[in-house]
């Protein structure tokens, strides 16, 4: 079983006016088949935590730490991390104009497992995560995200979880913009997943809605570049209730 | 309603990207005068021009480029000047290169060694291809030479090889007129005769391989109601140099479909123009080009609307990688006072790989009726996105192979609508290729 360490985590942002930093030394801890939602207000840091953990180059790691399983993740580079089994689901998917979904998913699966998988069992179990998805087969050959409306591509995001088995997911507002069934359909790939691996989950939302069909084991509240509070399942209950103003009050 | 947007960078995570877009007019027959209010001009590109004229309009110093159609014609010789870096089409071009073609010399042939050795063969029940005089139509009714290289090969070739598609007939396999260079040191010129007879449905490949100092006009004359593609794939050597010009003429309802590539080869150099004869008429231009280091290949084309309710659409896009890899590419659009109800679409992309190379990117936009049906551009160059390398990589996938698939799908969207799939296999293994030199 995995699990993800997160020390004292420092990270900054260039930006017009300067250097800025970000995260202010996050602690968390996520073990395989945990799920640990992420909440907290806009420009908290939360897509900066997700970025950093996955290794995007507009953020610069100033201190601490990221193991799993022990291993030091920032000497990793971007794809060994993937490798290694972490997987990021973006807020915001990125178009890659003339690769189709099916060449995307088959290229990802053999870097990921090192080898090509069987042509087999890959096409049915392609077809029938999009199946179970309610992804219509037609995707298949779109470019990857490419005119996808918002629902989809964040179904195409957990289509891409289910297929590539990570041990750790970081689902950054992956619940964002959906409408009912569109959530439905993405919190059940979500608990299939739970079910059918032992990933552990980082959920990154504004909204307690997704935790009534992802239940969660932690809830932390994200403030100002840290982790100010956590908790259980009822800490979501009280945001939802309260706000986030206590924890800004002393920000 | 219609408005003229002239904006900058649209490809977000890279700062050098430049986009240019703009468009003249809507779906639906405007005055395209009115087309230019609200542009915002200052925030015009820094790697690309953008011209853009319009009815009514002083002709500014910075439009000096426009008037194509005003250019010199002449199969005289002596008419043309030589080309220098101050004449405004050849401001981009490496001279010194191509000097060779600028001297009026003859085919550089010997006894049993001609300087390009041409296969030629056509679909079965074809007509043989046969020879066409200086002055036999209908060689010279359509390309007058627009240089002195393309004058010069012209008035040296004294049988011009002519290719026909007879009335009424649909051809599955292609024309093909396979042009081999024997020498670097070798000057050749030629003058080929493509012509498409009303009805006829064909494909024409050009391929040019080895080395040589090649001079050439290719002239297309697509007859009423025909369909023709004419792929040229210039795929020379590293010290070949190649100057031509093609001119297609597109009759009534005639539809043409002309694929540029460029992969190999010193210094390329192609004029391409499109007019029409009649209302009704489609020209599409494609155009594909990968510059190593070292390579210069321009692309330059002409789409004379001259007639009403004709379409074109143009699509060309380039990489670049490596040290003092170079592309131009200018695409002059002309509507004239008669084309009205005009559609017209022009996009050039170019993808810079590595440091040190540079890509030029001009579309010219010209329109002196005021009722079209559309005109549009975009003009737009820019190194790898980085959201999409992360993206790809976030998935595992190792970043050499990420960006191959980025540059891929870059093409995929040209090589796709050739209609030769032994021509898209070889693309598809050509990409691969140069791929493989700059990413290993
Ligand atoms: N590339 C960047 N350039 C400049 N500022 C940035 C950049 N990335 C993030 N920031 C800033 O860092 C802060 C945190 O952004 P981040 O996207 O991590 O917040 P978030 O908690 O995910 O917000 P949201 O809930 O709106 O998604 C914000 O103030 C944001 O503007
Ligand atoms: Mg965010």
């Amino acid at each position: 079983m995995s699990i993800l360490e997160i020390k004292n985590l420092h990270a900054t942002v260039e930006t017009p006016e300067g250097t800025k930093e970000i995260l202010k030394g996050v602690d968390l801890t996520i073990k395989g088949g945990e799920t640990h939602a992420i909440m907290g207000p806009n420009g908290s840091g939360k897509s900066t935590l997700a970025y950093a953990i996955a290794g995007h180059p507009k953020y610069e790691i100033t201190g601490g730490e990221v193991l799993l399983d022990g291993e030091d993740v920032l000497e990793m580079s971007v794809d060994e991390r993937a490798r290694a089994g972490l997987f990021l689901a973006m807020q915001y998917p990125v178009e890659v104009p003339g690769v189709t979904v099916s060449n995307f998913l088959r290229t990802a699966k053999t870097a990921i497992d090192g080898e090509a998988p069987s042509l087999r069992t890959w096409v049915k179990d392609v077809k029938g995560a999009m199946d179970d998805l309610k992804m219509d087969p037609v995707f298949a050959e779109r470019n990857v995200n490419e005119g996808f409306s918002g629902g989809e591509k964040k179904r195409h995001e957990i289509l891409q979880m289910q297929l590539l088995k990570p041990s750790i997911a970081v689902l950054d507002e992956t619940d964002s913009g959906l409408d009912v069934d569109a959530l439905r359909v993405v919190s059940e790939g979500v608990n299939r997943a739970k079910e059918n691996t032992e990933v552990g989950i980082m959920l990154i939302t504004h909204y307690t809605r997704i935790l009534q069909y992802v239940k969660p084991d932690f809830v932390h509240v994200f403030v100002n570049g840290r982790v100010a509070e956590q908790g259980g399942p009822e800490l979501a209950e009280r945001l939802e209730a309260e706000g986030y103003d206590r924890y800004l009050v002393g920000a | 309603m219609t408005t003229t947007d002239v904006k900058g960078a649209e490809s977000a995570g890279d700062p050098s990207a430049n986009e240019a877009v703009g468009h003249a007019a809507g779906a639906a027959p405007v005055a395209a005068g009115a087309a230019l209010e609200g542009a915002d001009t200052a925030a015009a590109p820094e790697l690309e021009e953008e011209n853009l004229s319009l009815p009514g309009q002083e002709v500014s110093a910075a439009h000096a480029a426009l008037n194509r159609g005003a250019r010199l014609r002449s199969f005289e010789v002596a008419e043309h000047a030589v080309p220098k870096s101050d004449i405004e089409e050849w401001r981009f071009t490496p001279l010194r290169r191509f000097s060779a073609l600028f001297e009026d010399a003859p085919t550089d042939d010997r006894e049993g060694d001609p300087a390009v050795d041409y296969q030629v063969s056509v679909p079965e029940g074809a007509p043989a291809p046969t020879t066409l005089a200086i002055g036999e139509a209908p060689r010279g009714t359509v390309l007058v030479p627009e240089d002195l290289p393309t004058a010069i090969a012209s008035a040296r070739t004294e049988q011009a090889l002519h290719l026909v598609a007879s009335k009424n007939t649909d051809y599955d396999a292609p024309f093909r007129v396979d042009v081999v260079g024997r020498g670097a040191d070798r000057r050749a010129n030629a003058h080929l005769v493509l012509e498409a007879e009303e009805s006829s449905s064909s494909i024409v490949v050009l391929n040019h391989t080895g080395s040589a100092q090649y001079a050439q006009d290719v002239e297309i004359i697509v007859g009423d109601n025909a369909r023709m593609t004419v792929i040229t794939v210039h795929d020379w050597d590293d010290d070949a140099v190649h100057i031509a010009q093609h001119h297609a003429r597109v009759g009534r309802d005639a539809r043409l479909k002309h694929v540029a590539v460029t992969l190999g080869g010193s210094a390329v150099r192609l004029n391409a123009i499109g007019e029409y004869a009649a209302p009704g008429g489609e020209i599409e231009k494609l155009g594909l080009y990968f510059s190593d280091e070292g390579q210069f290949f321009e692309n330059r084309l002409f789409i004379d609307h001259s007639a009403p309710n004709c379409t074109s659409n143009v699509a060309y896009k380039g990489a670049l990688q490596g040290k003092g890899a170079r592309s131009v590419w200018v695409g002059d659009v002309l509507i004239r006072k008669e084309a009205e109800g005009t559609n017209t679409y022009e996009l050039n992309r170019n993808l810079v790989l590595t440091e040190g190379a540079r890509a030029d990117s001009v579309p010219n936009l010209e329109i002196e009726t005021g009722e079209i049906e559309g005109a549009g551009h975009a003009a737009a160059t820019g190194r790898f996105d980085d959201e999409q390398l992360f993206y790809l990589r976030a998935r595992g996938i190792p970043e050499i192979e990420a960006r191959r698939l980025v540059v891929r799908g870059f093409f995929a969207e040209i090589i796709q609508q050739i209609d030769v799939p032994e021509v898209r296999e070889r693309l598809s293994a050509a990409i691969e290729d140069e791929l493989a030199r700059s990413m290993n």
